[in-house]
């Protein structure tokens, strides 16, 4: 069966229906203007990630079980968060390409009365702005030019990698695809030193500090060019720079007010929906003065 | 825990001579005795650069050598990132970060796992989801117009109790 390119599974994982609304209202909000149909699934449930540190097994099983979710309806599935998105490209690329651990896997879903047949493809939020929506489709939407706005992109590091999973969408060593979205709605993307490094969220559970310092590392590099905002894809790293900053701030009793937005927050601006539509009221570090800036170049 | 760079001593009697073969009949270990060492691992580390003390070459050297003690009993393999760069950077394609991923599964049969690691496990045996969507989220998504969604993933649930049966 040909599947219909702007339809999708919304995968929204664990941290974002209770953690990142805002993230989900923006997204949800552009992908309607953008005409891509969101699909509710109550049953899906965690990806697996968490468990892939202490229990590889179990983290295969919770994402098969969450493929064969989106098989049942005919649907490819679209993820938000980069750790799910990851999480579930890379148990659709060893079902896909080794049959014993499908069968092995499927003996345990038929437990549940459920079987993985496949291939069911998972993509990124971002990754079907850019290939199933298009640039100019993007375009075709914007009623307000960004120009001017300067955002330093963090593409964080399961949104593009491992690689060996992702067969050859963007470029971890030069990741592109984030910017070119951003530069379609005429937003100035800044670059920044280290730009490639993690946001630290993974270490988060074994070593706080640790944690903290590489994201305070990236925040010091952000600031360094004079970026307006930071634009990311995924709600940890979300956590790290945006929820985390007061706290980076206080322990280091350096400054940064940087906002921190989501990609669709941006792209929302442009598309000129009002501030509680994109749950920018819900982001810690205020964009408020982001915002009124733009308003100024509107009224100019 | 040494500091990168710094020649240390080990003894031979702590080494496991059967662990590198247990490693390399696994799926996870292909490749890893082409490391030759040249660090571009941990140089390339977001990590390492802010904690000297966690060295991506220092565990495939301990791979090599055998010290299944130091690496599944210590804290060093816990503090990785699991951002990938080591595994993209590797000259000779050493999946480095799956690697860890697997030495962490493996400390983790040995009872050596940070609780964060092991609270996250219980959630999910638990309740299928690391974060409960009560009444309460469900109030505060219906307001701003986000559909309401099941407390616990039930059927996540139901395939982890299978799988241990």
């Amino acid at each position: 069966m040909e599947k219909n390119p702007m339809k999708y599974a919304l995968f929204l994982g664990c941290t974002i229906p209770a953690r990142a609304r805002n993230y989900e209202l923006s997204a949800r909000a552009v992908a309607s203007r953008l005409g891509v149909e969101l699909v509710d699934i109550e049953e899906f449930a965690c990806c697996g990630f968490p468990l892939e540190a202490s229990d590889e097994t179990g983290c295969l099983l919770l994402g098969a079980m969450n493929l064969c979710l989106a098989e049942e309806k005919g649907l490819d599935i679209c993820a938000l968060c980069s750790a799910c998105a990851s999480m579930l490209t890379k148990t659709a690329y060893h079902l896909d390409h080794d049959r014993n651990l499908k069968r092995r896997v499927n003996t345990y879903l038929s437990g549940i009365g459920k079987q993985y047949e496949g291939p069911v493809k998972v993509k990124h939020f971002a990754r079907v702005l850019l290939e199933d929506v298009g640039l100019e489709r993007i375009k075709g939407v914007v009623k307000r030019d960004l120009m001017g706005l300067k955002a330093a992109t963090h593409y964080g590091c399961h949104y593009l990698k491992p690689s060996y999973i992702y067969e050859g969408f963007d470029d971890p060593q030069d990741a592109q695809t984030l910017e070119r979205i951003l530069e379609a709605v005429g937003v100035e993307n800044v670059q920044y030193r280290r730009k490639k490094d993690c946001c630290g969220g993974p270490v988060l559970l074994t070593d706080e500090e640790v944690a903290l310092k590489v994201a305070e590392e990236k925040l010091r590099n952000v600031r360094e060019v004079g970026a307006d905002c930071m634009n990311l894809v995924c709600p940890f790293c979300s956590l790290m720079f945006d929820a985390n900053q007061k706290g980076i701030e206080a322990k280091s009793g350096d400054e940064f007010n940087t906002p921190v937005l989501y990609l669709p927050q941006i792209l929302g601006l442009a598309m000129g929906f009002d501030r509680k539509e994109l749950g920018l009221n819900l982001n810690s570090v205020s964009t408020k003065e982001l915002e009124s800036t733009l308003e100024g170049k509107d009224s100019a | 825990m040494t500091q990168a760079g710094q020649m240390r001593k080990f003894a031979l009697r702590d080494v496991d001579p059967d662990f590198i073969k247990e490693l390399e009949a696994s799926e996870f270990f292909g490749a890893f005795r082409g490391c030759y060492a040249c660090g571009t691992c941990t140089a390339g580390c977001p990590v390492h650069r802010v904690n000297s003390s966690y060295n991506p070459l220092r565990i495939m050297r301990m791979l090599v050598f055998g010290m299944r003690e130091e690496l599944l009993k210590g804290e060093m393999i816990w503090l990785c990132s699991d951002c990938y760069t080591c595994q993209e950077n590797c000259p000779m394609e050493v999946k480095i970060t799956d690697i860890i991923n697997h030495l962490k599964n493996l400390a983790t049969r040995e009872n050596n796992i940070p609780i964060g690691v092991s609270t996250q496990k219980k959630l999910l045996k638990d309740q299928g989801k690391i974060y409960i969507i009560d009444e309460f989220d469900n109030k505060k998504r219906s307001k701003v117009g986000l559909p309401s969604l099941p407390e616990m993933g039930e059927e996540a649930k139901r395939l982890l109790k299978v799988r241990q049966s």
